[in-house]
């Protein structure tokens, strides 16, 4: 029985359910469209109907080509399941380019307003949500997405879960990003920062990400290692939280199901502490727990040491991960919110600053025996700088949620140079770094070019620095500004006043991110290269052995 | 066995550890949301704030698509020079019926908590045409096409529906009336707007963006905005009552 089965090739359960559901959706996305009350949302609808008819084209069209059987193990070694990690890597340097371009392009707009070109679609107001979702979510996010499936793998040595699944992810995360970007330019959003797309993407991300989490518990549930490696588990709650959090903040009640428009089942105060949860928790674990989870796995690797300490990794992550979640209500000081929350918000940043220096000695001290390499590796001298970093703006944070300090900083540019010394320095760097160790690793071959590795890295370094200094100086100048009083007792400075005294500034900021991008382009070059080199990095067997 | 040994429980089960995970991310936003709901003084006893006429709310909605918040704060911190310089700080109850809030966290441009009122209707026209033509510093874009786009509110009777499942107190008189009301507040003169006011007390209706032929994205924008932080009577309004 089971012999004539296994030569007779069937549908799956889940290459059949799959496309049933994207044939269905595909289906209600026509109906949406043509009764659709903004032309943008219909304009959305058959983007949704394109794609889940292309899904169920790839379900069957896959299906004819797969062979009998995909084997989880070849001759005994993991059979790892690369496509999917190589598709999120290829995307995760393209759509940071185009965020990277967006930044610079909405700074030339403060700097010099002519720019916003009198288009609805250009203006700052609809550009920036754009900027600051394409860096996070779109590189940032294919970033984590081809990392974490690629560190799942291999350290439980087993081959992901599911086959559609994996791409899936992948592709329909991606597909989000198109969605909301282009929702931000037509002027779809919600408007609650960070999280700007409309319910219909929500629910889209919402499907997107369970499957995530699936994919990445099925792997580690199949893993042949008895113990779960740390960077599994900053990964394990990124995925987890950002689940949580994104229900909590997006709960909302569409106007109609042909309608763009959702309001927010929170309101006023409520929901302004509801956003700032989720807002300070998407730096928290997106941008901090997931790009832990790739310093505990790429500067080992990288520096060819273990990590530094395994009790201290312990600490970091429970530590952090409990003290994180409390700290949103210092974005809320001296608001409507009441002091008690304020308070609390206040107290738990400042603690949150030991687990986050914690991490950062187990990162930096994980160099122990190897410290060399920071002459001669400009990789890993991205990432180290880029834990060095980590330190200065987890030393900053605290210090700017301290409601004296914050009375000051708050809604000023200090706040825009605090986000990007650690967006920047941090999260960027990391993920450079991440990125020069994975697509040779990906693509089998060496590197292109250390030296432009090294250009890279001092390119951009000058880039933040002119970055965050110009917003360090605009932002306590602001701040400085509105309270100044003269003898007389009166304000000093009307408002507009204050807006002119920034010009100079933007003007430096612009620069900054001008090296910023320019240092990406000569990683995207490097990286082309790299891919499109005919020569193998090293004999199969070792072909995943760390550089040096 | 030592405390550092039973940590083996998380690295070993991945269930326990998605367990363990989601009891410690829940504490502190369980301690800090939660009480907002059922403590009383979270939103002050305040007279005069009432839900937004369907003409304003479909202002509002223009200001959240067009980004606003992401220049502009709506939220007046108790500060000597804040409130000299834009008014009364900002009171949890003045923003009780708003689906999103629009507190914002960064001033390129001043807080508009309380811009209603301090400048005429022809200064918002004028201004959010071209910015520059009255505040020659300003680094605001152009916003010219809201006041030749016709405002879409075919469908706002069903927004004030959906804000009344969630609680706002739109009545079904309010509801029913929507698209009128729309018509009556960006008219002047109109001989309904006394029912117009019953439904919202204290409404001002007139020709917003001084095109009385059409009803533009400019009317409501403006009536929005002339709104802003004019409900609350602060000569009547007792702030020892609300000490927090």
């Amino acid at each position: 029985m089971a012999n004539a089965l296994a030569s007779r090739k069937t549908m799956t359960i889940g290459e059949g359910g799959s496309a049933l559901i994207f044939a269905a959706l595909a289906l209600l996305s026509v109906v949406v469209a043509a009764r659709a009350f903004t032309p943008e949302y219909a304009f959305h609808a058959y983007l949704f109907t394109a794609a889940s008819t292309a899904a169920v084209f790839a379900i069957i069209n896959r299906y004819y080509e797969r062979p009998l059987e995909t084997p989880l193990t070849i001759d005994g070694k993991p059979n790892y399941n690369m496509g999917p990690i190589k598709f999120a890597s290829v995307a995760a340097v393209f759509w940071g380019i185009a965020g990277f371009t967006v930044g610079l392009y909405i700074a030339l707009e403060l700097a010099f307003p002519v720019l916003n070109l009198d288009l609805p679609w250009t203006t700052f107001g609809r550009l920036r949500p754009l900027h600051t979702s394409a860096v996070i979510f779109a590189f940032g996010g294919n970033v984590l997405i081809a990392t974490s499936l690629y560190v799942v793998q291999r350290t439980c040595r087993a081959r992901l879960a599911g086959e559609i699944a994996p791409w899936f992810v992948v592709l329909g995360y991606n597909f989000f990003i198109i969605i909301a970007g282009t929702g931000y330019l037509l002027g779809i959003t919600q408007s609650k920062e960070y999280a700007e797309p409309e319910w219909y993407s929500d629910l889209f991300l919402t499907a997107v990400w369970v499957v995530y989490f699936l994919v990445y518990l099925g792997t580690i549930m199949r893993r042949t290692e008895p113990h779960i490696y740390v960077a599994n588990w900053f990964y394990l709650s990124f995925i987890l939280t950002i689940a949580v959090l994104h229900l909590g903040n997006n709960a909302s009640v569409p106007v109609s199901l042909f309608s763009p428009k959702s309001y927010i089942v929170w309101s006023g105060v409520q929901d302004a502490m509801v956003q700032w949860w989720y807002g300070h928790n998407a730096v928290g674990f997106f941008l901090t727990a997931g790009f832990l989870g790739i310093m505990y796995y790429f500067i080992p690797k990288r520096a060819d040491r273990p990590v530094y300490s395994y009790r201290l990794s312990i600490i970091h992550f429970w530590s952090l991960i409990f003290l994180y979640i409390w700290a949103g209500p210092h974005h809320l000081h001296y608001t409507a919110l009441p002091d008690w929350a304020q308070t609390l918000g206040m107290t738990f940043s400042v603690m949150l600053w030991m687990p986050s220096w914690g991490g950062m000695i187990n990162g930096i001290m994980t160099l122990s025996g190897a410290w060399d390499k920071l002459r001669t590796d400009p990789v890993l001298r991205m990432m180290v700088v880029s834990v060095a970093f980590y330190g200065m703006s987890t030393f900053e944070g605290p210090m700017m949620s301290v409601k004296i300090v914050n009375s000051l900083s708050h809604y000023t540019d200090w706040t825009i140079g605090h986000v990007h010394s650690g967006a920047l320095g941090w999260v960027a760097y990391i993920s450079f770094g991440a990125l020069y160790c994975l697509i040779p690793w990906l693509w089998n071959r060496q590197l292109y070019s250390l030296k432009l590795v090294n250009w890279h890295f001092w390119i951009s370094t000058i880039g933040i620095v002119l970055y965050i200094s110009a917003m360090w100086v605009s932002g306590i100048l602001q701040g400085l500004m509105w309270r100044a009083y003269t003898g007389l007792g009166f304000l000093e400075y009307s408002f507009v006043e204050t807006v002119e005294a920034m010009h100079p500034f933007y003007v430096i900021r612009a620069l900054g991110g001008a090296l910023f991008l320019a240092g990406a382009l000569l990683m995207a070059f490097n990286l082309w290269k790299t891919v499109n080199s005919a020569v193998s990095a090293a004999p199969a067997g070792f072909r995943l052995a760390p550089a040096e | 066995m030592s405390l550092w040994s039973r940590h083996a429980i998380f690295e070993k089960n991945s269930i326990v550890l998605v367990i363990g995970i989601l009891i410690v991310i829940a504490i502190g936003g369980l301690v800090e949301i939660v009480p907002l709901f059922y403590l009383k003084n979270t939103i002050e006893k305040v007279d005069g704030v009432r839900p937004y006429t369907p003409l304003e709310l479909a202002g509002r909605n223009i200001y959240v698509r067009e980004g606003c918040y992401l220049c502009h704060s709506q939220m007046i911190r108790p500060l000597r020079d804040e409130v000299e310089r834009y008014g009364h700080y900002s009171l949890a109850a003045e923003s009780m019926y708003d689906r999103p809030f629009q507190w914002g966290s960064k001033r390129t441009g001043p807080d508009l908590a309380r811009i209603g009122g301090k400048y005429s209707d022809e200064w918002h026209r004028d201004h959010l045409n071209n910015p520059r033509s009255v505040v020659p510093g300003s680094v605001m874009p152009n916003y010219s096409w809201l006041a030749e786009t016709d405002l879409d509110f075919e469908h706002i009777a069903q927004d004030l529906k959906v804000q009344a499942l969630l609680g706002v107190p739109y009545t079904p008189e309010m509801i029913a009336n929507a698209a009128a009301d729309t018509v009556m507040q960006s008219t002047n003169d109109s001989p309904d707007a006394a029912d117009l006011a019953k439904r919202y007390p204290k409404v001002t209706a007139r020709d917003f963006d001084g095109n009385p032929g059409r009803i533009t994205e400019a009317d409501a924008l403006i009536a929005y905005l002339q709104l802003l932080g004019t409900q609350v009577d602060f000569k009547l309004y007792d702030d020892k009552a609300n000490i927090r």
